[in-house]
């Protein structure tokens, strides 16, 4: 096993100064920071996010998983900004106006970071217009809507409108939570619905073409 | 320090559906707990706006769904019905349009009584609006201030039963869900949680006083309810969740300490264990809420009900009607078997009792916890505690214990992925400091303190 390799096996256990200690020593050994995420710490979240998908691990581990990459995203991260270099998709989050649930919406937005999303998460109870200020301030090329109660759903047409009233057309828009279906997505406007978290990221990727 | 020091039921014989120690009668004769088991029906709105130009809408709708529930109820002969109204988030930051739509229920269920003999009776559950400001205001402030006068005014207008799904402490509780710590859910339950609760019901119980009804009881809905959905989505261990559900009967409890006779909330499956040591009444759902979330509790829910609830369900068109009167039907058919289990006597309602727990009982750990036997074990583990924060840790490791024990013997199947939990979570619990203000200043420096206001919380 390699030192890539190690560093996967790393961050898949959720050993965070494993991990550290690892990127550190690629870097040093002259890895460029791209190559280390590319190759070791997104097939790793990857890898994680499967055995979720089959029923093999759990949320805790997950996050587990998720902050030892996190540990060696912040050595990796200055040197990424340093080179001009971004994630190339970025997405903004929340949950829609009037709801405050959110435990649903922080699953997507993990998610989305562990395959190298960068994830603006703008909260719960938004208002259409901060999704709209959001998406446009950071260029996001991904809008994901969340609401639980039959009487918030509604906000999630409201937001889909403003991004199109906004002249936000490129911005794909994925919408879920309890009450909200497949149909309800088409009938709003919206790109594509997402059951539940983990399949949003596979629905986030076949949106943004990634 | 925690009141309840002893067992109002300590032989699970005795923890039974319909009858409780200490039952509650109602204005119209109604007897929760005296003997007959009553269904309790909720409902919400179909996807709209709550607004002040959708109102005229929104109260139709309300109208519509109580006349055509009590309409079902009179015509199969219900022995009373329990109508609880979940108000929406605009209708407790506007009271008036809460206290607005509690009077038309009102009114129709009092012409129900007058015209047909229905008898019923009406549980407020403003939703708990001060999570609103992040990090949520819970003790003072608009939110605080329009909660209190929705329950004020729907007492005033003649809702008996006060209930609230209240929030204290769920600023850390999400994270410790999805974070699978143990210490973190007995900080924001059994020190945030019953801090706030305290304080909550200190504050309805003058409420209830002040009009002549009853605090009815809370729910740890947005804590074990959100542990048992993300358990149904294979999110989190279904052990995790049956420890986090012994452990929010700790914070539930403390409404009972502060003037609640039941039936408690539907949705707070600890009620089982409460109903041990408070012998109040207690409102529970299964099978027949499957409309609102899916369970692993469907038929041991109803063991040791007094109300037997939908949760809630939307007001959609189904083939045989609209929703709630169709929730309405199956309940009281649920509840008209177990009354003539009831009529047949104590071996008959046991041995009904016995079918529900035993075809539950073995298939989830969430089930095994709540059986009367079990119930008794947790119940016992907290009369046993000292404060508040050893009993969060006493009926931690009971629940743990019994579900080994469980598990060993055959009794409950647990999956190999689940099993280190057991063990891990043991050893978490125990690692814990003995005295409370010991872990308050350990996980002070833990928890993301941004998330709540401290002084909220007397930290």
């Amino acid at each position: 096993m390699n030192e890539l390799q190690e560093l996967t096996a790393a961050v898949e256990k959720g050993n965070r100064k494993e991990a550290a200690r690892l990127t550190q020593v690629l870097l040093d050994a002259g890895k460029l920071p791209m190559e280390i995420v590319e190759t070791a710490l997104v097939p790793a979240m990857f890898s994680v996010g499967e055995k979720f998908k089959n029923n093999q691990v759990f949320v805790p581990e997950m996050l587990i998983a998720a902050r030892a990459m996190k540990e060696a995203m912040t050595i990796i991260q200055p040197l990424l900004t340093a080179a001009g270099i971004k994630p190339k998709y970025t997405a903004v989050v929340g949950t829609v106006q009037g709801d405050l649930h959110d435990i649903g919406k922080n699953l997507v937005v993990m998610m989305l970071k562990g395959a190298n999303f960068n994830v603006i998460d703008v909260g719960t109870n938004v208002p259409p217009e901060k999704f709209v200020a959001a998406a446009k301030e950071h260029n996001a090329q991904l809008l994901g809507l969340s609401a639980l109660l039959t009487t918030t759903m509604p906000a999630m047409k409201t937001t889909v409108d403003a991004f199109r009233a906004a002249g936000l057309n490129d911005v794909k828009i994925m919408i879920g939570g309890a009450p909200i279906t497949y149909q309800y997505a088409n009938e709003i406007g919206a790109d594509g619905y997402s059951p539940d978290a983990a399949s949003a990221v596979d629905l986030a990727t076949k949106l943004v073409g990634a | 320090m925690p009141k309840y020091t002893t067992l109002a039921i300590s032989d699970p014989a005795n923890l039974r559906f319909g009858v409780a120690p200490n039952p509650l009668n109602t204005r119209h004769g109604m007897s929760i707990g005296g003997g007959i088991v009553y269904p309790e029906l909720n409902f919400t709105l179909p996807s709209m706006f709550v607004n002040e130009t959708t109102m005229a809408e929104v109260k139709r709708q309300y109208k519509e769904i109580i006349d055509g529930a009590l309409h079902r109820a009179v015509e199969l002969e219900a022995p009373g019905l329990v109508i609880e109204f979940e108000t929406l988030p605009p209708m407790t930051e506007n009271p008036a349009w809460g206290i607005d739509v509690a009077k038309i229920l009102l009114d129709s269920m009092e012409k129900a009584h007058t015209q047909h003999g229905l008898k019923s009776v009406l549980r407020m559950t403003p939703n708990d609006t001060r999570e609103m400001d992040r990090p949520p205001v819970m003790r003072s402030g608009f939110f605080w201030e329009r909660m209190l006068e929705t329950f004020e005014g729907s007492a005033a207008a003649g809702a008996e039963l006060l209930s609230i799904e209240s929030v204290g402490g769920k600023e850390v509780h999400d994270d410790a869900l999805m974070t699978g710590d143990i210490a973190s859910v007995i900080f924001s339950q059994c020190v945030m949680g019953v801090r706030d609760m305290r304080f909550l019901w200190t504050a309805l119980d003058k409420i209830a006083k002040q009009y002549g009804v009853h605090c009815a009881g809370d729910t740890a809905c947005g804590f074990g309810n959100t542990a048992m959905v993300l358990a149904e989505q294979r999110m989190i261990p279904r052990v995790f969740a049956a420890v986090v559900r012994a452990i929010s009967a700790v914070r539930t409890l403390v409404g009972y300490e502060c003037g609640c006779v039941g039936p408690g909330k539907d949705c707070g499956y600890e009620n089982v264990i409460l109903k041990a040591i408070t012998g109040f009444p207690m409102a529970m759902e299964g099978k027949s809420s499957a409309c609102a979330h899916l369970s692993p509790l469907g038929n041991i829910a109803a063991a040791t009900c007094d109300t037997w609830s939908n949760e809630s369900v939307q007001n959609i068109k189904l083939l045989g009607g609209m929703a709630p009167t169709v929730c309405v039907e199956q309940l009281i058919y649920d509840c008209r078997l177990m009354n003539q289990a009831l009529a047949d006597g104590r071996d008959a309602s046991l041995m009904y009792q016995k079918w529900m727990i035993n075809s539950d009982a073995a298939l989830d750990p969430q089930a095994y916890v709540l059986s009367p036997a079990s119930a008794i074990t947790l119940a016992q583990a907290i009369v046993n505690s000292p404060d508040y924060y050893s009993a969060g840790k006493n009926v931690a490791l009971a629940a743990i214990d019994l579900l080994s024990e469980g598990h060993k013997n055959g009794q409950v199947k647990i999956s190999d992925l689940e099993l280190p939990w057991l063990d891990n979570m043991r050893e978490a619990v125990e690692e814990l400091p003995a005295a409370e203000g010991e872990f308050i200043n350990q996980m002070m420096r833990i928890v993301d303190s941004e998330k709540f206001v401290p002084k909220d919380y007397d930290l």
